[in-house]
């Protein structure tokens, strides 16, 4: 070996290098080969035949969009069974209706399909839909209020874009005209504005959290809605954890544009909450809830602006960080309205958590690094003080909008 | 406001089709009325533009409110058209007293049934049917049933009749495990329409799995000489009982979840069969029904005849009416009687007949008498 190795330095370099570049690949074909085989094997002798007792297959089917308009009911529905799923009957209301399947036939796992029915639904009035399929298994879908799906019109899109305007953008806005006046705050003041944004950001993870699980317990359970929740959250925390970190902590604008776009998605959230709402038909929105989310959400905007107290800034920059808080909230109703499917609602309120629990962790740094240590800031009076309003006044003020 | 065309009662059956044809237009030519694999030529043809009449029958009646698809009859092994006139009148020989006996045979079979398209019941059934066959016998005749069972669980036929304790058909008499025989044997008494179910236990279980039919005795019309020829209409094959359409109905319906509330109602088991597939019924000859009621979980089922009264006469055992001029009865579970009725004095046309608790109508229980001038 050494001898060989003295007699030619060059294949001798190659030679341990060629076989460690071929050999690895074995280790990858080499368990695939092997689980190819178990499932051929599974596949062509069926052994587990002993355990087929006759039983039906089990069957799972979720609907993941009611569409009411004047052609009647158009319901989106997620097979979730062991098998395909034929669906062979339709009743609504306990009767049977025609009804039109598309695409037509057996509904493979995880596999959607439209089903069309000419219902004369009635305005303001509770339906129920039921799916017999060809098993005899039957799947209730409740339709709580009957009311017209609300369609892409520009007379819709508009008054929705009021609605989130009056829900999102206007609070930010009036929070942030608090600036000038917060300028000249002491450190103390400081302090208690950081820590009044960590309170009220505390708040909105919690509100996002349990809205985004709601969501996810309703979307089909090939998604996994609550493992799907958390994995999102922490992914959206890492990645705008890792982006922020580039350049060290972020500070004054850029600080104040992550807060503003960890509450827009926030917002988003809210805006899909009404907008889905709407949809089913679940709130008649009153001005009184109205202005209650706009009291709500105002909080938010003097959030944004503490960490840009002592900077100077064109005012443009204050109409985008609005956008970015509130426009959102304009896309979640209309996209809300049109009754999309849970697990979608689900995954961008997850990302907004995550988004939320990125600035918390960044303004928590700040109020850290400006008292001098985690010990002097817990314990500081204005700390605290900010802590208890930022969550109390949101708690308070969410009174007014919860039903 | 909304204007719901399909409920303008003027053009119901119009407009609801072409709502179907709209809704169909709408959706990409794929799509089909509920399952491909259902041969859908009672509604398919009104989504496409074929040379078909743009409204079958049943759609002017009930618009889209009806099951998709039709129940494969083949597949079952029985018809509930066939079954309304499908008598099981036995093999006859004579006693050695000079009696007349009247043997039937009957055997148990687990099977899977259509109770409504594409949907599939596992039954426990009657000689492979649900409703088991209708077993006619005449008044005063020894009736001989040869039960076997083929089935997986303990069964029995416990007959509403006249008999001993040991032919009662029930868990100690008459029950036989499968693989077992027994052999009931009692007098055709008293003549009535009757029926006949499975009594093992869980009864409920038992009954709603299909283990039921009618059992009907003729009068003998000598035995009742001064109502001779009533009772001769009633005779089956007499010259009397002959210009007569006699039809074997049993209300039923099916629990599909199991959940002790039913999601199919029907007669003679397939949800909208006579909805979709009208009785022919020749207007100048008079009707008789012969109407059981099994159904499991609710107290009470009934029927509605449209635009027409009948006579009933309860469990059949009076040859006079037992209520006169009525167009609804109603029959508790295992209530029977007979409806006689005529359409000579109507005109021709489609004449509906259905439960009155609209819930099983809706479910299922709907059908139409097709009134014509002759049955070609």
């Amino acid at each position: 070996m050494n001898e060989h190795l003295k007699a030619d330095r060059n294949a001798v370099a190659v030679t341990p290098r060629k076989s460690p570049r071929w050999l690895p690949a074995i280790w990858v074909i080499l368990p695939l080969a092997v689980l190819a085989a178990a499932i051929w094997w599974l596949i062509a002798t069926n052994p587990l035949a002993r355990f087929d007792n006759g039983a039906p297959p089990v069957e799972s089917l979720t609907v993941e969009r009611t569409i009411l308009d004047h052609n009647g009911l158009r319901l989106l529905v997620r097979a979730g069974g062991s098998e395909p799923m034929t669906i062979a009957q339709v009743q609504v209301d306990a009767a049977y209706w025609e009804f039109v399947q598309e695409p037509s036939g057996p509904i493979a796992r995880g596999e959607t399909a439209w089903v069309s029915l000419p219902f004369p639904w009635v305005s303001g009035e509770a339906h129920l839909v039921t799916f017999v399929t060809n098993t005899g298994a039957t799947f209730e879908h409740p339709i709580p209020v009957a009311v017209a799906t609300p369609s892409v019109t520009s007379g819709n899109l508009i008054s929705q874009a009021i609605l989130g305007a009056f829900v999102g953008i206007l609070p930010v806005a009036v929070g942030l005209m608090f600036y000038p006046a917060l300028r000249g705050a002491g450190p103390a003041t400081m302090d208690f504005l950081l820590a009044m944004t960590v309170g009220l950001l505390g708040f909105l993870i919690v509100d996002t959290l349990e809205d985004s699980l709601e969501f996810a317990s309703q979307a089909a359970a090939i998604f996994q809605g609550q493992a799907m929740v958390v994995l999102a959250a922490a992914a959206s925390f890492l990645i705008l954890m890792a982006v922020s970190r580039r350049q060290g902590s972020p500070t004054g604008l850029a600080l104040a544009t992550y807060i503003a776009l960890g509450i827009g998605l926030h917002n988003l959230g809210e805006g899909l909450a009404i907008g889905a709402a709407f949809a089913a038909g679940a709130a008649g929105l009153g001005a009184f809830l109205v202005i209650g989310f706009t009291i709500h959400n105002i909080t938010e905007g003097i959030g944004i602006a503490a960490p840009i107290l002592k900077v100077r800034l064109p005012l443009w920059t204050f109409a985008a960080l609005a956008l970015l808080a509130g426009g959102p909230a304009v896309v979640g109703i209309w996209l809300g309205s049109l009754a999309y499917a849970p697990q979608w609602s689900a995954l961008a309120l997850a990302i907004g958590a995550g988004a939320i629990l990125q600035v918390i962790f960044e303004v928590g740094a700040l109020l850290v690094r400006s008292r001098g240590g985690a010990n002097a800031a817990i314990s500081s009076p204005p700390v605290l003080a900010g802590l208890a309003v930022g969550v109390g006044f949101m708690y308070l003020t969410a009174m007014l909008v919860k039903i | 406001m909304r204007s719901w065309l399909p409920f303008d009662l003027r053009r119901r059956g119009f407009l609801g089709a072409g709502l179907i044809a709209a809704g169909g237009a709408a959706l990409s030519a794929r799509a089909a009325l509920g399952q491909a694999s259902h041969p859908t030529g009672h509604g398919g043809g009104a989504t496409s533009a074929t040379t078909e009449p743009l409204v079958p029958a049943h759609r002017v009646a009930h618009g889209a409110m009806i099951t998709v698809g039709d129940v494969d009859d083949a597949r079952n092994g029985f018809d509930p058209t066939a079954m309304l006139t499908d008598w099981y009148i036995g093999e006859i020989s004579t006693l050695p007293d000079g009696r007349r006996l009247r043997t039937f045979e009957v055997f148990v079979e687990d099977k899977e049934i259509e109770i409504a398209p594409g949907v599939m019941f596992p039954a426990w059934t009657y000689n492979g049917r649900v409703p088991g066959p209708a077993l006619r016998a005449v008044e005063g005749e020894r009736l001989r049933i040869v039960f076997r069972n083929y089935g997986s669980h303990p069964h029995t036929m416990h007959f509403h009749g006249i008999h001993s304790a040991r032919m009662d058909g029930v868990p100690g008499a008459g029950q036989i495990n499968p693989g077992e025989e027994f052999v009931y044997e009692f007098d055709a008494k008293p003549f009535g329409c009757h029926l006949y179910h499975c009594h093992a236990f869980p009864l409920a279980r038992h009954i709603h799995k299909g283990m039921y039919g009618l059992f009907i005795i003729d009068p003998d019309p000598e035995l009742h000489p001064d109502m001779a020829d009533v009772a001769s209409s009633r005779l089956i094959g007499s010259a009397e009982n002959v210009r007569w359409q006699e039809m074997a109905m049993v209300m039923n319906a099916f629990d599909t979840t199991f959940d002790g509330e039913n999601e199919f109602y029907a007669v003679n088991t397939v949800a909208h069969c006579f909805a979709k597939k009208p009785i022919r019924v020749e207007r100048h000859r008079p009707v008789r029904i012969y109407l059981a009621n099994v159904t499991e979980f609710d107290p009470i089922n009934s029927f509605h005849l449209h635009a027409n009264f009948f006579d009933y006469y309860n469990q059949g055992t009076t040859l006079t009416p037992t209520l006169k001029t009525v167009d609804l009865i109603t029959q508790c579970q295992a209530e029977r009687g007979i409806l006689e009725f005529t359409f000579a004095d109507h005109e021709p046309g489609l004449y509906m007949f259905h439960a009155h608790q609209s819930e099983f109508a809706e479910l299922g229980w709907m059908g139409m008498f097709d009134v014509v001038e002759a049955v070609s």
